[in-house]
């Protein structure tokens, strides 16, 4: 009986979950983003919404821009950076923003960890202060507030006898205890959005675990947008609730991360896939995408990943790409000239 | 901590005591002074005497273990051309120098480091480029070549400024400027590369994506960080308060230690050269502990490094 209605529960629990996903409010928008560096282009128009209280993940190789979209929203890229587009986040336009606005943002509204948190933090600055800093600079507390909630913070991330390392300096920490404080400083402007860049690239194999987990339950706890920007598919399709795949400067697929195993469209997510190693089953090659990433300079027509791709043909070279939903599901879709042929008749082929 | 300063202390004192013999050797090995001192035409009986009142017929390592025995009871010897203690000698000759050299000091500091950072900032720009442009000359021309084109310029072609000598202020501002634009132009170079450094680290992008405001970024996280690297330079330059002026008092006829230096090793004052020796090697010795020291303030890493090994 009690089995029965639990299940009923459950049920009902991840039927509303169903209902609620599309219809959440869109909080980021990003629109034509394209990023070039010295007249070299790296992102190739990148288009993307984030709801709020939604994880999404990007994978893809070093250099396919999933950094390089974050960093350039933020306004954190060098002048030799061209931005174009439009980052809007809650309708406002973030590209170009006044600095004094966008200092606001950047933690306040959008935090951001990265890849190695023993170099992102200053060895000059206790980590107390550090914390203390975003809090001042966000919530406007004084010092001793700040220094109460800095505490409340470390407590959080699960650092232990935080009042006392409150004092230490970041070589005082381990690269995961490190990582956590990254976090801790992220959380203190409470934000709307984490972008967290390879937040376990840089940490061993069991301390990456306990980050991912730190992210998932904090995301939980705060309701927070999480953008996991990660290589490892495994990772971003435990944690995340959607995953794009980037490659070139261009979005090439966009999944659902239950179907990311199952159904990928994009012959790029597959080669990617099929590059893992399985555990269980007989031993075997791995199988590696032959070729390299293009050279940004000497970029190839059409579709980025033709000169790679096993299923080329004569027209990959001269489509404009374009992401095309698969079998009517608009919450999977792919950028490859076969998904869209595909598709049953009557549809427009994007041409 | 205390262990760590006790061991630079006893340090120190080795490096002194090495300095010492080393001059005591090599001057008296480099020429003898009876013959410096006094004219061709003196009696060879006269020359005896002089080398008996002065110690020089004894053997070598007598007249050092004596020396030696002297300097520890604080007896640094009489000057050979006017007969009176040595010390005294380059003890009135100290603040001479330091009328140019600390100036100077002030002059590098203010101009070099603020240059350099803004060099930093602005990389590749007009701004960065015209500073480097004048660093680079200014360090790779000599100061002498650099005085002696001052004095053309400023001395003789425009009589603003006197030639040479002391006395006045006048007399101050060439050595001092050309001094100055020396040393400022190492330092700019060397802020500048610390800055860039600095500024190309991940913590400097975190803070920024953390919403501090680009100048708190600069003073509150490139700056500490880069003054690290700077403090080297600037314990350098310090070190060389006393006796790096040699040049620059010549050419500017300045009666300060350097002017001294340059007599008294022409004519083998031994006790003078000593004295000398042993007062510059004095004050780089205390400017490189009192930098150590520093750094300690400057870097937690180091001073952990230190606490945590002794």
């Amino acid at each position: 009986m009690t089995h029965t209605l639990n299940r009923l529960k459950a049920d009902a629990a991840s039927l509303m979950r169903e209902e609620q996903g599309p219809r959440r409010e869109a909080l980021l928008h990003i629109a034509g983003l394209c990023v070039a560096f010295d007249g070299v282009p790296t992102l190739r128009g990148i288009n993307l919404t984030l709801a709020r209280g939604e994880s999404l993940g990007m994978v893809g190789e070093s250099g396919c821009g999933k950094s390089v979209t974050w960093l350039a929203a933020l306004g954190l890229l060098t002048q030799r950076a061209k931005v174009t587009g439009s980052v809007r986040l809650a309708g406002e336009e973030l590209l170009h923003a006044p600095a004094s606005r966008l200092d606001k943002v950047r933690g306040g509204q959008i935090a951001m960890i990265f890849q190695d948190p023993a170099s992102a933090l200053n060895p000059v600055h206790r980590v107390g202060d550090q914390i203390i800093e975003s809090l001042r600079l966000h919530r406007g507390m004084d010092h001793r507030t700040a220094q109460a909630e800095a505490r409340r913070l470390l407590d959080q991330v699960g650092i232990p006898d935080a009042a006392r390392r409150l004092g230490a300096y970041p070589h005082e920490f381990s690269g995961g205890q490190n990582q956590r404080v990254m976090i801790a400083m992220a959380l203190a402007g409470q934000p709307d959005i984490l972008i967290a860049d390879e937040p376990t690239t840089a940490l061993d194999v069991t301390i990456q675990a306990q980050i991912l987990e730190l992210l998932r339950q904090i995301q939980r706890e705060t309701g927070m947008a999480l953008v996991l920007i990660s290589h490892d598919l495994g990772v971003v399709s435990e944690i995340c609730e959607r995953v794009m795949v980037l490659y070139g400067g261009h979005i090439v697929e966009e999944v659902p991360a239950d179907s990311l195993f199952d159904r990928p469209a994009h012959p790029y997510t597959k080669g990617l896939l099929a590059a893992l190693p399985s555990l269980d089953g007989p031993r075997q090659r791995l199988l590696a995408i032959p070729g390299v990433v293009p050279n940004a300079a000497a970029f190839p027509p059409g579709c980025p990943f033709a000169p790679r791709c096993n299923r080329r043909i004569g027209r990959c070279h001269e489509w404009a790409i374009e992401l095309a939903s698969l079998d009517g599901d608009i919450r999977h879709r792919a950028a490859c000239l076969h998904v869209t042929s595909e598709r049953p008749a009557g549809e427009v082929v994007a041409a | 901590m205390a262990r760590f300063i006790l061991v630079r202390f006893a340090r120190a004192f080795l490096t002194i005591g090495v300095v010492v013999t080393f001059a005591f050797v090599v001057l008296r090995a480099s020429g003898d002074p009876a013959l410096a001192l006094l004219s061709p035409e003196t009696p060879a009986e006269a020359v005896e005497a002089f080398r008996k009142a002065w110690g020089l017929d004894a053997p070598l390592w007598v007249q050092y273990v004596k020396y030696l025995f002297a300097v520890v009871h604080g007896d640094l010897g009489q000057s050979m051309r006017d007969g009176r203690a040595a010390i005294t000698v380059v003890g009135e000759r100290i603040p001479v120098t330091l009328m140019l050299t600390a100036p100077a000091l002030i002059l590098n500091l203010m101009i070099g480091i603020p240059a350099g950072i803004y060099a930093a900032l602005k990389r590749d720009s007009l701004g960065d480029r015209l500073v480097m442009m004048v660093a680079v000359v200014g360090f790779t021309v000599p100061s002498f070549v650099l005085g002696l084109l001052f004095i053309l310029a400023f001395a003789v072609e425009l009589p603003w400024f006197p030639s040479g000598g002391a006395g006045t202020w006048h007399h101050v501002v060439l050595p001092v400027i050309t001094l100055g634009l020396g040393g400022a132009a190492v330092l700019a170079r060397f802020s500048r590369s610390a800055m860039l450094e600095v500024l190309g680290q991940p913590y400097i992008r975190a803070a920024s994506a953390k919403g501090v405001p680009w100048a708190s970024v600069v003073t509150g996280h490139a700056l500490p960080n880069a003054a690290i690297a700077v403090l080297t330079i600037v314990g350098f330059m310090v070190g060389n308060l006393i006796a790096g002026t040699v040049l620059v008092e010549s050419v500017y006829s300045w009666p300060g230690l350097g002017s001294l230096l340059v007599v008294s090793v022409a004519s083998r004052d031994l006790a003078v050269v000593q004295c000398i020796l042993l007062v510059v090697a004095a004050t780089m010795i205390t400017t490189n502990l009192t930098i150590d020291l520093l750094y300690g303030m400057l870097d937690p890493r180091l001073r952990q490094l230190r606490s945590g090994r002794r």
